[in-house]
């Protein structure tokens, strides 16, 4: 799924200074399963506005809507006779839903209030890994089933480069090297004339699998 | 064993520590309250596995919170004790509220809503 983190609070916060009724509008599909953008956060968010708002002695009007999808049209519809109420939006969907909201109202501003990060499994609660970087050349038929632009630090393709270091990567003893991982997995399907198929490589740089921790979902001994 | 704690502290009883969201404190400090402790299960002793380690992830969340917003992140803490210890409920409810004093009222009291 599309997973996403919420931005710095001073950074929303700088966004909407010169507001005094904004709505905050979240997603109820990947940011609200990613704990980034749903319903919950939602009003957390608008509960630290009013709080810091009402500390600068700025008071904020906020209104809190989540609707199922912002990147879909069918529910953006249900917005429409809600945001004329307001002097700007921020949108704590992913940056396609949040472009949406700004496609369909060109009057009001729009602001995000998460940083979309990729597409990741879950791990753990709280706890997201990217394992798709989307290059729209799937080679996961060759490698295994293992990606080699989201696994490798350089996304090669064709690999591995020099760096391969007794399973792992040069960059980082705790990132294995997914080329090592490709190896193995076709050799235990007896496929390793796999990895001879070049496929051209894509102009991708230094890239590792992102993880992101949701705060106040990581569970300490997890940590450990 | 009739012990005293201060009178200013209100009780939420909740069936776990691990049901109290980041919402529930973040709401009572909103709303005016100078203070908000979680009282959960001793560490390791939790009936449900890990509630009591999650409401102490969650209360580090809420105190990361309230620090983004410009409030006292030490408004918000988490205790933990087995329920054979009603000294020690008591001498933290003592505690708390002592800390609390000393950070004096909560500064949205006397903020205006919009």
């Amino acid at each position: 799924m599309i997973v996403a983190k919420r931005k710095p609070f001073d950074e929303i916060k700088e966004y909407i200074k010169d507001y005094k009724k904004v709505l905050v509008a979240g997603c109820g599909t990947c940011v609200a399963v990613c704990l980034a953008g749903g319903e919950k956060e939602v009003d957390i968010l608008n509960t630290e506005l009013d709080m810091a708002r009402r500390l600068d002695n700025n008071p904020l009007e906020t209104g809190t809507i989540t609707i199922e999808r912002q990147c879909d049209v069918e529910y953006l519809e249900g917005l429409d006779d809600v945001v004329k109420d307001y002097e700007a939006i921020l949108s704590m969907a992913c940056g396609v839903g949040i472009q949406f909201l700004a496609e369909r109202f060109p009057g009001i501003p729009v602001y995000p209030a998460v940083d979309t990060t990729g597409m990741s499994a879950n791990l753990a609660v709280g706890l997201y890994e990217e394992r798709c970087r989307s290059c729209g050349e799937c080679v996961l038929g060759l490698t295994g089933g293992i990606c080699p632009v989201t696994m490798c630090a350089k996304g090669l393709y064709n690999g591995p480069c020099g760096g391969t270091n007794n399973g792992n990567c040069e960059i980082d003893d705790d990132q294995p090297c997914a080329w090592f991982k490709i190896y193995e997995r076709l050799a235990t399907q007896g496929r390793l004339d796999n990895i001879l198929k070049i496929k051209e490589p894509v102009g991708w740089n230094d890239q590792i699998p992102r993880t992101l921790i949701q705060p106040g979902y990581m569970k300490p001994e997890k940590d450990a | 064993m009739r012990l005293d704690y201060p009178s200013n502290i209100r009780i939420i009883l909740v069936p776990c520590s691990g049901k109290v969201d980041v919402k529930h404190l973040l709401h009572a400090i909103q709303q005016g309250a100078d203070g908000a402790y979680v009282v959960g299960c001793l560490e390791g002793t939790c009936h449900y596995n890990d509630g009591n380690f999650r409401a102490r992830e969650r209360v580090e969340h809420v105190r990361m919170l309230l620090a983004e917003v410009g409030l006292e992140s030490d408004r918000v803490r988490m205790y933990n004790l087995s329920s054979g210890e009603g000294p020690t409920f008591a001498a933290y409810a003592k505690e708390m509220t002592e800390h609390i004093k000393n950070l004096g009222p909560n500064p949205l009291k006397n903020k205006i809503n919009a």
